[in-house]
């Protein structure tokens, strides 16, 4: 079976500090992939150069075995792929609904007018499909909790996203309640069959959520174990350089 | 609708911002006071009013192009400099050549400044304080350099007519322009695409970029879309006056950010209003022109006039920085 995604000896050097180095993963359809490292692990890298938010400067992504170049963020998600970043990618003044829309807003005749009204049902639809109770599609997001805040910056990756997501500490501002609704949205895109890629500090988390962990250490990838057959103390030598 | 027992909690019911009402009810009362105690004055004859919407109306379209840069999260400090040279290079070429030719080299003056600003800005990753700082000192050289610091005199009727001296009935046409730069300039922040990616972009601008929206094309567009908008208050003066001189805007910055802000546009950016603009330039032309009746002289009406402001802007910045 192909891959939907695949990165091949991806490399990424600012300067003379090179963040990543000979990166190779694939996901498939309806896995979840952690990724986990130390700081400077280049965890990050790797999902921004996923997400077109920065240039490789070696290797190659492919998409269902054709390769693709990111010159832009749209580039990626043309591709159908979605990413949730760590610091929040809101706009905390908008409503929910025009975030969820954010850079593809519905228009309508005459004069390509914004369409608010079609914008917001679809959001409505979006929430209660997801269980995520936001009293209304027009609230404005600075006004919501940080769980309810993650959860539209979630709802907008599983609208948007047609092959793959990528989340960069989807829960790292979180209370327990709010990273467990997070984990089930996370099941949820699972179960329709998306690909996913999880930056995770937390190792207890990576088992609960996720099928293969894949360790970097210093921009160099250690390894990928399945979940299911190793343990939080081989994952965490890996991750210390003490294996 | 999903409501089971694990969904998230619920959020209190939003809350209209009181904030973005203040100019108009300041407005209400600003203009019942001076109507009050300069009602022998004149302040409520027809001509006076008129007056203050002909006087109002560059300030009015210098405030639209300005929504869009403060909503941007940007500043262009360079729009009084851009009036001058608009105004004087349409004036100068009104001389020997047509209207539409001397027209669209005003506004190709607005466009150039715009262009050069917003590629600065975006190509150089320069604040657009700095940036716009520079060329308006550059725009003013050039200002005063392209006529020698004399002032031209503008001598077509009909250019006169059209752009700012002739009235349609009882109204001036100024106030025509005035209603058309709000109009555009409304459904533009309000209904299109391009007015959602700035508001976003003023807003978090990573964000927008990880959506995909091309946010150094939309902040180049809101520098050209600033400078032409001063450029047309440009040709708008030179109508009107029938005239232009190198210190025309000169004291135009400080009163469009204020009726901009007063207005309810958000200075840090994310938060715009073109009609709050609209209504914020007519406060200031109505303060101003109540200052004239009481007869304060140019030197008080500038002290009062910053004074004013200085508290206006306190108190709207208070508000929106306690906003977040």
């Amino acid at each position: 079976m192909t891959a939907v995604i695949r990165v091949a000896q991806l490399r990424k050097q600012f300067g003379a500090i090179l963040a990543l180095d000979d990166m190779t993963l694939d996901i498939d359809a309806g896995e979840v992939v952690a990724l986990v490292g130390d700081n400077g692990a280049g965890k990050s890298t790797v999902v921004r150069c996923l997400a077109g938010l920065s240039v490789p400067t070696a290797g190659q992504i492919m998409l269902d075995g054709a390769a693709v170049r990111f010159a832009h963020p749209g580039d990626a998600r043309r591709h159908g792929i979605e990413v949730v970043l760590q610091e929040l990618a809101l706009a905390d003044r908008q409503p929910v609904y025009m975030n969820v829309f954010l850079g593809r807003e519905l228009v309508r005749r005459p004069a390509h007018r914004l369409d608010r009204r079609g914008m917001a049902a679809a959001t409505q639809r979006l929430l209660e499909s997801l269980e995520v109770r936001i009293d209304s599609p027009h609230k404005i997001v600075r006004e919501l909790s940080g769980g309810q805040r993650q959860a539209v910056a979630i709802a907008r990756a599983v609208h948007w996203a047609k092959r793959v997501v990528l989340m960069d500490e989807p829960t790292a501002s979180l209370g327990a309640v709010e990273t467990r609704r997070v984990e089930e949205l996370i099941a949820r895109l699972r179960e329709r069959g998306t690909a996913i890629l999880v930056v995770s500090h937390s190792l207890d988390q990576v088992f609960r959520i996720a099928d293969r962990i894949c360790v970097l250490r210093r921009g160099r990838q250690i390894g990928v174990r399945t979940a299911s057959e190793t343990t939080a103390e081989e994952i965490l030598a890996m991750i210390t350089g003490l294996a | 609708m999903a409501t089971s027992d694990r969904a998230w909690p619920p959020v209190r019911l939003q809350v209209v911002d009181p904030q973005r009402f203040v100019v108009y009810g300041v407005f209400v009362v600003v203009f019942v006071f001076f109507a009050a105690t300069l009602h022998d004055d004149g302040f409520l004859t027809q001509t006076n009013l008129l007056n203050i919407v002909r006087q109002t109306t560059p300030i009015t379209i210098m405030a639209v192009g300005v929504v869009f840069v403060l909503s941007a999260g940007e500043i262009d400090l360079s729009l009084g400099a851009v009036v001058a040279l608009s105004a004087l290079v349409t004036a100068d070429l009104l001389q020997d050549h047509s209207a539409v030719l001397a027209v669209g080299a005003g506004l190709a003056v607005g466009v150039a400044v715009g262009v050069a600003n917003g590629l600065f800005v975006t190509a150089l990753v320069l604040p657009s304080f700095l940036v716009t700082f520079a060329s308006l000192a550059v725009v003013t050289g050039l200002a005063r350099s392209v006529t020698d610091l004399r002032s031209v005199a503008v001598e077509n009727r009909d250019f006169a007519a059209i752009f700012g001296s002739g009235d349609v009935g009882p109204v001036p046409g100024l106030a025509f322009w005035a209603l058309g730069a709000t109009a555009v300039g409304h459904f533009l922040l309000r209904y299109s695409r391009f007015g959602a990616h700035v508001l976003a972009i003023g807003d978090n601008a990573q964000a927008a970029r990880a959506t995909g929206i091309r946010v150094d094309r939309v902040r180049l567009l809101v520098f050209v879309l600033s400078a032409t908008s001063a450029a047309v208050a440009g040709i708008l003066y030179a109508g009107r006056l029938q005239g232009a001189t190198y210190t025309l805007g000169e004291q135009d910055l400080l009163t469009v950010i204020a009726a901009v802000v007063i207005g309810g546009t958000r200075l840090f950016g994310g938060e715009g209003s073109v009609i709050g603009a609209l209504v914020g330039s007519l406060l200031m032309g109505v303060l101003t022109n109540g200052l004239v009746l009481w007869g304060f002289s140019a030197s008080e009406q500038l002290i009062a006039q910053g004074t004013l402001l200085l508290v206006a802007i306190s108190l709207t910045l208070r508000g929106q920085r306690a906003d977040g």
